[in-house]
């Protein structure tokens, strides 16, 4: 018999993750009671209200968001970001409570980075989604709020999944999470196809948040945008909310259409840089388009 | 003051030796002889299969096993140690994919094979594991690979290697023969192995395991009769080899 196993000695295990966070089950509650039921009871109130939502075709996911954190009916900021870079190929739009989101996603890029360094390479989207979830599953019950969509890029293509906090991960094509995420679903099944080109996709992004943002109360502020390309993730723009609804109320009829998609054809170049995310630095944010070529591009999607 | 206890569980020594594991790798020397092949689209395991008595069923002994679908090894060692190792081996290998989603990289899989085996080179109480493990198999960038394990937890890459008894003379043997023509077609890297074991076999090709994995296809265990077809094939080359030297000499 091992002496370790008479002294009843465990090696520490550093396999797994470990995120030096509370137990769960180790909270300080009063006797009798159990977590659950006391937060239940006596937590706090977190309201949380967003649109975010992520899509993926053939030129890689796009991910966009508003950018208003609201705490019940107090904006405690018009200009959040609640699209959170993980590393180059890898991105996760986040809602639910931000507090909660930023920590976690900050425990994931750890866990990533070790085995970055373990393995010699960063594991696929796919299974830093299983992380993040077995990793969310473990606090279930407890409050906590996370709903988060996993945009990248891997040896499989572009790549999403949606995580939630009660340990819920699902493949798919198109997420939109949050408060005003109906109403970026209604604009998103409508033009969706997976053989967009890169303009069409950020047209309908944009276009899908600020429609959102316009009906529900929870969401406003500006429209990030975010694409995950094969050469790592770009930040886009982040255009004003009600300047690109503005826009789009002003888009021509339909009998239209022809003409725009022939001048739609001559698409401009990509306008952003890619950005290194574990310089971690500051983005530059683009100006705002309120350009006229642009106001045609997205009405093109706009026809209904 | 050195005495004897050093030789008894893994601790050092005073002139730096790890005994126990030092004799670990004696008792591998006394194993069956295994050899493994990269070749450029096919791994290559072979092994000699020690014979049995007549009244025991053939079939269960097995010494080439499958750790996945594209990932198998052999060993060289003592067998019970051998099906231990295995054991936890196939297991963190399910325990990967469902963790990560993808399947196990044949670096993976012996990194932690070594691993293991290093942990009982360092645990009280415990002896090192008396085996050397040759792990082969095809990644999904499909490049093949060939690692060897030893009982120190030490594991390094190879194009050919043997382990076990009369491993230094079948390795002497592939340093002559392991050319790129040699394995750039499948079915020659199969006759090196079977050449190479027939080196240190007794009896030839009865004595003989052997395991193939291709590029995106499962491990095929060759049957007695493919083996003794192959071997057929060798003893034919060899005599049409012999046959062309007396006609030189004259």
């Amino acid at each position: 018999m091992a002496l370790q196993d008479v002294c009843k000695w465990q090696a520490l295990d550093t396999q797994g993750p470990s995120p030096h966070l509370p137990e769960a089950g180790g909270w300080a509650v009063p006797r009798g009671c159990d977590p659950q039921t006391f937060l239940q009871i006596y937590g706090p109130r977190l309201a949380h209200g967003t649109t975010t939502l992520a899509f993926r075709f053939r030129h890689g996911v796009i991910a966009a968001a508003d950018t208003r954190s609201s705490c019940g009916s107090y904006v405690a900021c018009p200009a959040s970001r609640k699209i959170i870079p993980v590393h180059q190929h890898l991105l996760g739009t986040t809602s639910g409570t931000s507090a909660d989101c930023v920590t976690w996603y900050r425990v994931l890029q750890r866990e990533l980075r070790l085995r970055e360094l373990r393995e010699g390479q960063l594991p696929s989207v796919a299974g830093t989604a299983k992380l993040l979830s077995a990793m969310l599953s473990r606090y279930r019950g407890l409050d906590l709020c996370v709903a988060t969509a996993l945009c990248g890029w891997d040896h499989s293509g572009p790549a999403l999944f949606y995580v939630y906090s009660d340990g819920t991960c699902l493949q798919g094509d198109i997420f939109s999470v949050g408060s005003g995420s109906p109403y970026a679903y209604g604009v998103l099944d409508r033009s969706y196809h997976y053989d967009m080109t890169v303009q069409e996709a950020y047209t309908l992004a944009r276009c899908a948040v600020t429609h959102a943002t316009h009906r529900d109360a929870y969401s406003g502020g500006s429209v990030d945008l975010f694409h995950v390309r094969e050469t790592g993730w770009e930040y886009v723009s982040r255009s004003d909310a009600y300047v690109l609804y503005m826009e789009l109320q002003k888009a021509p009829g339909l009998e239209q259409e022809q003409e725009l998609e022939a001048e739609a054809a001559q698409v401009h170049p990509e306008l952003a840089t890619p950005q290194d995310a574990e310089e971690g630095g500051e983005l530059s944010m683009e100006q705002e388009e309120a350009t006229p070529e642009d106001s045609r591009i997205i009405a093109k999607t706009e026809m209904v | 003051m050195a005495s004897r206890y050093d030789r008894a569980i893994t601790v050092f020594s005073p002139d730096g030796h790890l005994f126990q594991v030092e004799y670990a790798q004696e008792a591998v020397k006394k194993g069956s002889t295994a050899v493994g092949i990269r070749g450029t689209n096919i791994v290559v395991l072979g092994v000699e299969k020690k014979s049995v008595a007549k009244l025991q069923d053939e079939r269960t002994v097995r010494k080439i096993c499958a750790l996945d679908d594209h990932v198998c090894m052999a060993f060289a060692g003592l067998t019970a140690d051998a099906r231990v190792v295995i054991n936890r081996a196939r297991v963190e290998c399910q325990s990967h994919k469902l963790t990560v989603e993808d399947p196990v990289t044949v670096e993976y899989i012996t990194r932690f094979i070594a691993t293991l085996k290093q942990k009982y080179t360092q645990s009280n109480g415990r002896r090192p594991f008396g085996i050397s493990a040759l792990i082969v198999g095809f990644d999904d960038d499909g490049i093949p690979r060939l690692y060897q394990t030893d009982p120190s937890g030490t594991y390094h890459a190879w194009k050919a290697n043997a382990i076990g008894r009369s491993a230094k003379t079948v390795r002497e043997f592939l340093e002559k023969n392991y050319t790129e023509d040699a394995i750039s077609n499948d079915n020659e890297a199969i006759k090196l192995a079977i050449k190479a074991l027939l080196e240190v076999v007794q009896s030839g090709g009865k004595n003989i395991e052997l395991a193939i994995i291709r590029r995106d296809q499962p491990l095929k265990m060759f049957s007695a009769k493919e083996i003794e077809l192959q071997v057929a094939e060798i003893e034919k080359e060899k005599e049409e080899v012999e046959k062309k030297k007396p006609k030189k000499s004259t």
